[in-house]
Formats: C-alpha cells, sequence, structure tokens
C-alpha cells in the first residue's frame, strides 16, 4: 500500500510578505523617502563620529561665523557658528538623535494605543465604541499644539514627557482610521465565513482583520513620525522640550530666530533639516500606502 | 429630517464641550506647579497664601471647584486670569477677533489657492503638467505652518523686507478701533490706509496657516475632480461641446466639492490650532499667542477659558462642516 | 438621389495596445436622411467602435489607418477639432446605454435638458424652458414641470433614457447615434422606448445609427441594418429582406439562434462551429489593411 503523506511537500509560493517587500522595492517614493531616513538613522546612531566638532563646545572667539561658502568663514565650520561659536553642523548632526528617537518612539506608541483603542471600537461596537468615540471628539477638540504645552508643562521637559504628550494627543488620528477601517474590513465576506466555522472573535480580529488594517496603519505611522517631528520642533522652540544643553532642531531655531540678521545660517540650517526629514516621512508614507493597498495599485 | 439632525448634532457639541471643560478642568488641578506660588512676593505668611488661594477658589475639593466654575461660566462669569489680573472673559473677546481674521483670511487663502491649483491640475491631466503640480503639490504638503511662518520670516522679514514682522498694526499709529475686529471695521469705514496697515501685519501669518491648507486641498480636490472627470456624464456633457473648462467646473466641480468638503473643515481645525504657534512667531497679539503664556505661567482661569473657547470653535467648524456637506448633496437635501 | 447623410468607406483601424490588431476591416455603410440603420454585432464586432469614431471619442490607444467618415460630405477625421465641437451635440447626438451614470447626479434636469439649446442655440433661459418641456411631453412624461426640477436620483430608470432621447432630439440633429440604449433596461420598458425613439425619429426626420447586439430590437425599429463579425461587414441591406432571407450563413446562423418564443420546446441553435470557421476564412482572405 502507498504511504500517503499526511503533508504533501508543495514548492512554496511566495509568502505574502515577500510579495509585499517587492512590491515595496519597485516604489519609488518608498525607495527615496526609506532611504533618506535610514540615512538619518545612521547619522544618528554614528552621530560622535560624523559630526566634525563637539557640539556643546563653546568658542567665543569664533562666534557667529557664516557657512563655508561665505566670505569670512572658517572652513573648519561648514555650515558656520552659533552666537556662542558652537558648530551648527555638528549641532544639526546630534540633533537628528532627538528627533528620530521621538519620532520612532512617539509614533510607534501613538499607533499601538490608537490602534486597540480602533480595533475594538469598530470590532465590538456597542457602548465600548460610543465610549470611545465620544473620547476621541472629545480629544480632537482640544489644539493639539496648545494641548502639547500643556502637557509638557505638566510633566516637566525631557524626552519622555515630550513622546508622552505626543502619544496623548495623536492616539486618536490612529484610532478614527483603525476604527473606520475595521467596520469596512467587518462587512466583509471572509469575516461572515470566519465566523461560521467557530473562530472566537477575537482570534478573527487579530488574524483576519488586522493583517488587513495593517497597510493603512503602516503609511499613517510614517506620516505620524513626520508630525512628531514637527511637534518636537516647536516644542523645543517654546523652550519646552529636553534641557538646553542637547541639541534640538527646534531649539537651533529658536537661537536662530534671536539672531536672525547676524547670522540666517543658524536658522536656514535646521529648517531645512527638518523640511527635507518631514518630507521624506511624506514620501515613504505615500509609497507605503501606494505599494501595500492592492487596491490602488491600479 | 434635515432640523432633527441639527438638533441631534447641537446637543452632541454642547456634550463634547462639557466633556473638555471636564478634562481640562481636572488636568490642571492634577499639574505640579502652584499658580499662587507664582504671584506671591517673597515674605508673604501663611495666612496671606491662603486668603490669595481661597481668594481664587483654589482650596475647594474638585468637584465642588468644578461645580462652582460651571455654574459662574454660565452665567457668563469666566473668572479673573491670574497672571494678566484680568476679567478672562474681557481678555478672550479682545484677542479672539485678531485670531478669527487670521483664520478665517488664511480659510479664503486655502480655499481660492488650493481650488484654482486643483482646476489647473485637472485640467492639465496627461500633459507634461501635470506631474510637476503634483509633485510640488508633495512638496508643499511636506511644509507645516511653523515651517512656513520661519521661512517667511527669513525671505520676506529680513531678505527682501516687504512685510512686517511682528504686532498687529504699526505701533507707532494709533487708529482708534471701535471694535476689535481690526480689519473689516477698517474695511468698512473706508479707511484704507488703515486697512492696508493692519493686512500688511496679516500677509505673513495668514500664508504661514493657509499654505499648508492649500495644499491639502489642492490635492484632494484635484482627486475628486479627476475621479469625476472620468464619468459617463462628463462624455456626454463633452459630446455637447462643452470646453474643457467647463466640464470642469461647471459639470465636475459640484461632485467633487462634498468629500473635499469633510475634509478641509478637518484640517481648518488644525489650522486654527495652529494660531498658537505662528501668533507666537510673530507676537501677533491672538488668543494662541496668550495661550503659551497662560500656560507657562498656570494661569488656570485664563486656560480654562482659552480651552473653552478653542474647543467651542472646533465644534462649530465640524458642527459648519457636517451641515454644509448635508446641504451640498442633492440625495440628502431634496432626497 | 440626394446624397447620403453619413457615408462611411473603407474605414479601417487597429489597436496599438495589442500590437496593430484590427480593429476595423475595411467597413463601409450609409445612412440616408431619416434612415434607421442597425449596427449588429456580437461584443467585439467593431460596433461600438464605429459610433466611437463617429462621436469622435475613440480612445487613445485606437488608430484609423485609412477611410472616410463623411458626414453631409465632410470627412469628420480630417476635421479640426473647433468645427468637430459645432457639430457634435447640433448635427449629431448620443442617445447613451447607461441612464444611471449618464445624468449628473449634481445637476437639475432642466440645465442639463437646456444645456445644448442655450449653448449653440442661443435661446434664452425661458425660451429653453418652454421648449423642454414640450419635450418631455414629446417623450410622454406626465408632469414635466415636477421632472425638470428634479434630481436624477428621484427619477426611475425608464424615465431617466427618456429624459435623454429627448436631450438628444433637443437640437434637431441630422443623425442621431443610439448606442445599446434600451440594454441596461426591463424588458418591460424596452420596447416603450424603442417605439418612442422611432417615433421621434419619424417625427423630426432624423437619421439613426442604432447600436445593438439583439436582432429583435433590430427587426423592431430598424429600416436597414449592417451586420458585423470581427471587424468585417458581413452582410448589410434592408431589415425584411435580411431577415426574410439572409445570404450569409453567419447571418442564417444568428437568425436560427435566437430563442422561439412560440416552440419553447424547440430548444436554442447555437451558431455552429463550422460558420466561424467560413468566417475566419474569409477575414484572412480578404482581411483589413
Amino acid at each position: 500500500m502507498a504511504e500517503l503523506a499526511l503533508t504533501t511537500p508543495t514548492p512554496k509560493a511566495p509568502s505574502r510578505a515577500a510579495k509585499r517587500l517587492r512590491a515595496l522595492a519597485s516604489e519609488p517614493k518608498v525607495i527615496i523617502g526609506g532611504g533618506f531616513i535610514l540615512v538619518l538613522i545612521v547619522i544618528a546612531i554614528f552621530a560622535p563620529f560624523v559630526a566634525p566638532k563637539d557640539p556643546l563646545e563653546q568658542d567665543l572667539m569664533a562666534g557667529t561665523l557664516p557657512p563655508a561658502w561665505v566670505e569670512g568663514a572658517d572652513p573648519g565650520f561648514l555650515l558656520g557658528t552659533d552666537d556662542l561659536g558652537r558648530d551648527v553642523l555638528s549641532r544639526l548632526i546630534f540633533g537628528t538623535r532627538i528627533a528620530l528617537i521621538v519620532a520612532f518612539v512617539a509614533a510607534g506608541l501613538a499607533a499601538l494605543i490608537g490602534t486597540l483603542l480602533g480595533l475594538m471600537a469598530g470590532w465590538y461596537g456597542g457602548w465600548a465604541d460610543r465610549l470611545i468615540s465620544r473620547l476621541v471628539d472629545i480629544w480632537m477638540a482640544f489644539p493639539p499644539v496648545l494641548l502639547s504645552i500643556l502637557l509638557v508643562a505638566v510633566f516637566g521637559s525631557g524626552v519622555h514627557s515630550v513622546i508622552a504628550a505626543i502619544v496623548i494627543i495623536d492616539w486618536t488620528r490612529f484610532c478614527r482610521v483603525v476604527r473606520a477601517e475595521t467596520q469596512a474590513q467587518a462587512q466583509m465576506d471572509y469575516v461572515t465565513a470566519a465566523r461560521t466555522i467557530g473562530f472566537s472573535r477575537l482570534k478573527i480580529l487579530f488574524s483576519e482583520i488586522l493583517p488587513n488594517v495593517t497597510p493603512v496603519l503602516i503609511a499613517l505611522v510614517s506620516l505620524e513620525m513626520g508630525i512628531a517631528v514637527i511637534v518636537e520642533a516647536i516644542l523645543s522652540f517654546v523652550g519646552l522640550s529636553v534641557s538646553s544643553d542637547t541639541p534640538t532642531w527646534g531649539g537651533m531655531i529658536a537661537e536662530g530666530r534671536q539672531i536672525i540678521y547676524e547670522g540666517w545660517w543658524v536658522l536656514v540650517a535646521p529648517l531645512i533639516a527638518l523640511f527635507a526629514t518631514v518630507l521624506a516621512f511624506n514620501q515613504l508614507g505615500d509609497g507605503l500606502r501606494r505599494a501595500l493597498d492592492p487596491v490602488m495599485r491600479r | 429630517m434635515l432640523a432633527v439632525s441639527i438638533l441631534n448634532r447641537l446637543l452632541m457639541a454642547i456634550a463634547t464641550l462639557f466633556g473638555v471643560a471636564v478634562v481640562v478642568f481636572v488636568l490642571l488641578r492634577v499639574v505640579p506647579g502652584d499658580p499662587i506660588a507664582m504671584m506671591i512676593s517673597p515674605g508673604a505668611s501663611p495666612a496671606d497664601i491662603a486668603a490669595l488661594r481661597a481668594h481664587y477658589g483654589l482650596d475647594a475639593s474638585l468637584t465642588a471647584q468644578f461645580g462652582i466654575w460651571l455654574k459662574s461660566v454660565v452665567a457668563g462669569d469666566f473668572g479673573t486670569s491670574i497672571s494678566l489680573k484680568r476679567d478672562v472673559l474681557s481678555l478672550l473677546g479682545e484677542r479672539l477677533p485678531a485670531t478669527l481674521e487670521l483664520a478665517l483670511a488664511a480659510l479664503a487663502l486655502a480655499v481660492l489657492l488650493g481650488g484654482a491649483v486643483a482646476i489647473v491640475g485637472t485640467l492639465s491631466r496627461r500633459t507634461v503638467l501635470e506631474p510637476v503640480i503634483d509633485g510640488l503639490n508633495g512638496l508643499f504638503l511636506a511644509v507645516p505652518d511653523f515651517v512656513w511662518a520661519l521661512a517667511l520670516i527669513l525671505v520676506l522679514g529680513v531678505l527682501y523686507p516687504l512685510f512686517p514682522l511682528s504686532g498687529r498694526i504699526d505701533p507707532s499709529s494709533d487708529p482708534q478701533f471701535a471694535t476689535p475686529f481690526y480689519l473689516f471695521e477698517s474695511l468698512l469705514t473706508l479707511r484704507f490706509s488703515v486697512f492696508a496697515d493692519v493686512a500688511a501685519h496679516m500677509v505673513m501669518p495668514v500664508l504661514a496657516l493657509g499654505l499648508p491648507l492649500a495644499a491639502i486641498i489642492a490635492r484632494v480636490l484635484k482627486a475628486a475632480l479627476s475621479e469625476a472627470m472620468v464619468q459617463d456624464y462628463i462624455l456626454l456633457a463633452r459630446l455637447k461641446g462643452m470646453s474643457e473648462l467647463r466640464l470642469v467646473t461647471q459639470e465636475a466641480l459640484r461632485n467633487a466639492v462634498g468629500p473635499t468638503i469633510a475634509l478641509t473643515g478637518v484640517q481648518f481645525t488644525f489650522l486654527i490650532g495652529g494660531t498658537v504657534i505662528v501668533e507666537r512667531i510673530f507676537s501677533y497679539p491672538g488668543i494662541g499667542n496668550m495661550a503659551i503664556d497662560a500656560v507657562i505661567n498656570r494661569d488656570l482661569p485664563l486656560i480654562q477659558g482659552l480651552v473653552l473657547v478653542f474647543g467651542a470653535l472646533f465644534i462649530l467648524v465640524n458642527l459648519a462642516v457636517d451641515l454644509l456637506v448635508a446641504a451640498l448633496n442633492p440625495r440628502l437635501a431634496h432626497g | 438621389m440626394t446624397a447620403p447623410l453619413l457615408s462611411i468607406s473603407g474605414l479601417n483601424a487597429v489597436s496599438d495596445r495589442d500590437g496593430g490588431a484590427p480593429i476595423l476591416r475595411d467597413v463601409s455603410l450609409t445612412v440616408a436622411r431619416g434612415e434607421v440603420r442597425g449596427l449588429v454585432g456580437e461584443s467585439g464586432a467593431g460596433k461600438s467602435t464605429i459610433a466611437k469614431a463617429l462621436l469622435g471619442i475613440l480612445p487613445r490607444t485606437v488608430r484609423v489607418t485609412a477611410g472616410t467618415l463623411a458626414f453631409e460630405g465632410r470627412d469628420l477625421l480630417k476635421l479640426p477639432a473647433r468645427e468637430l465641437r459645432d457639430i457634435m451635440g447640433s448635427e449629431i447626438s448620443l442617445i447613451p446605454q447607461d441612464p444611471q451614470t449618464a445624468l449628473n447626479p449634481g445637476r437639475r434636469i432642466e440645465a442639463q435638458l437646456t444645456d445644448g439649446l442655450r449653448m449653440k442655440r442661443g435661446l434664452s433661459a425661458r425660451e429653453a424652458h418652454g421648449r423642454a418641456l414640450s419635450l418631455l411631453e414629446e417623450v410622454h412624461i406626465r408632469e414635466p414641470e415636477r421632472v425638470l426640477n428634479s434630481y436624477p436620483h428621484e427619477l426611475s430608470g425608464g424615465m431617466r433614457q427618456r429624459v435623454l432621447i429627448a436631450a438628444a432630439f433637443a437640437l434637431e440633429p441630422k443623425l442621431v447615434v443610439a448606442d445599446e440604449p434600451t440594454t441596461a433596461l426591463d424588458v418591460t420598458v424596452q420596447k416603450q422606448i424603442l417605439r418612442l425613439i422611432r417615433g421621434m425619429q419619424e417625427a423630426h426626420g432624423t437619421g439613426v445609427i442604432f447600436v445593438t447586439h439583439d436582432l429583435g430590437v433590430v427587426a423592431q425599429i430598424c429600416d436597414t441594418v449592417t451586420l458585423l463579425y470581427s471587424g468585417k461587414v458581413i452582410e448589410e441591406g434592408r431589415t425584411a429582406d435580411v431577415l426574410a432571407s439572409p445570404r450569409h450563413i453567419y447571418t442564417r446562423a444568428l437568425i436560427a439562434a435566437g430563442p422561439r418564443y412560440d416552440r419553447p420546446d424547440a430548444g436554442l441553435t447555437p451558431v455552429p462551429a463550422a460558420v466561424f470557421e467560413e468566417l475566419r476564412r474569409e477575414i484572412a482572405a480578404g482581411g483589413g489593411r
């Protein structure tokens, strides 16, 4: 009698993940945006080795020097110095650390909380949905900047309070989108099919619905990272972020604003860095959405 | 029925506002940082401190404080600002119009500019111009109001000084306004030189606030228009001999504004929130600027009043958007 | 013998998307003033392509390689855009297939009906309104005033199609292209609409090109018929003649394939494979350029 194997070895079809990765790699926005972010990550990690000078070192004799291509500059300070003689380029490089830490952690946590609540609201409905939706409505009635300033003032300055402030404010963004997406998915036939097979509601939520919500979610996380970077900059601009020693882009912008007539480059450099970073996150998010969403891929 | 849904939404709005009030009230009482401590002069006796605390009602229990505050708010009394030592309501009344003028001017700019770009973008579908417009739009979308404000200061304030960098009017002039609505009043009373002064001070903050919204409107409206343009009724209209411009503006536009308005409304509330930082950067005397100081000084009554005002504005905008969308959709309005 | 209203001769078109595959092979047909010509064929036969070429809305991927499309003596394929725009809607108009999507959901019926009258005939709002009312009466719509004031979603499918028919005849065009106008309608409504189109056509003396895949429809209202297969004209002539004594085996097979409602036990006779082989041979032999 022929042996009937219980599992027939089949040639491995490309997994869903592999197909997705290929789609990602072919989308230019993902490559450009993602590439830039990767470069930033590398710079942030290896900041002490990349930066030409110590960001905190003051040299009052070399104060307010223009960038290297302008007359009267010191080529040792590629992007010039601020009024305390600190190297703008090095401060910019070290500022990347705070920006990226805040971006990844804050966006990640906000996404986590918002997604969980959004899934619950969209899937279970009923009073859970009403409660959460009411909460979101109230939350969104606060001006975000004001609320973040308030929260940071409450928690005291420091990276952790900036992150906490962003998470507390922006979870609503994820909650809304995930809730809408969950509701839409819940109507679909594959969910009904899973129910009739007898899967528990929780299992369906995490093994069936969540994977289909993920593409939208990932794109949103990328956008949120851009927003987090901006919020951090605004908070340090207002003087509420980390201690004034650690260089941040927002802090540099505040300083630059003060000496705008004497040293415009102190303002321009972090501004451009901010813009480029947010643009990169935006493009990445756009590209991810396009590559991962089967409907949009027309 | 439209009337019933309006009533429904109003009730929800009031409930939300109530929730806002509760949240901020609780939040502030949990705050470390005693406003009284910031106000007292050194050497004040404990009795003085206690008296001051009682004067501001900060010695009662949380719920009692909330009840007292709620009662007075409903009666129109928002309390006295601890840091500015004036009636909160009159402070708000003085500064809210400045912010409203900025927000409305920014909205107008965003709608006109964004709308124009969307229409031009739709007309240039499948030409070389389209990817250029999309690309530029993408760049603009990445620039938040905060960055615009600073960039504008650099370019239009320092590099080519065209417009004033701060304030609402030329500090040396004294125009004797009757209302806090400087822009509208000077226009309506035909005092054009004053109007020009006020407007010049508004140019940069309005650009900073309005350009991000313009970029969003441009993108969303263009997408909606492009989708409408492939419908059959457009083909039929084209066969009637209509020009492309007329097709976009007369036929497609009315079906594209609905979804656009819904999104614009949400973004407009973000614009209003953005006045906090933009006013600060331009030293513009609106409620946004006042808010930052209020928070730093832990001025509880003022913060509460400000949050209520912002909250009410947001809720009103959402309400207006809901009604507008319903009114514009023939299925809902005439169905 | 007056010159025909529409004279298509030797029309050839290819699909750039399919590497130059022929879509129309040497198609010729004429439509006289006041004549209703049916354009019949299965899906992909090329009848929609001819209609689109007539209306100037060929997709970018389709290219005319030879032939002329003479409307009142002028070759539409060679006219500048401005002159084409003048002709469209005024001398040539369209009755579309799907009344659901052909009307702008955001505009009232009156606006959509009076567009052409005001744009091309310079009528005032009041004049156009009166004309619209009488047009709606012509298509047997009761309460024309209410319908004018309505939005498309408030009307039934049949009513919408009547409005579209009224719009097609509004400017007294010389030629109307009817693109399967009854396909999207209930069977009960189809007959009314067909009779309506015929009635309007006779009253206004309009020529009609009636695109359809249904021989039954052709029998009801077409004076003449052109039968297409794979872009090639297989047979043409007066409807009565073609249906009574078809010359080509394909025509015969098509007629035989129609369900016999009077003999329900007869079953269905599909077109035999041999017919398709013969067709393929003919096309290969004298196919398009």
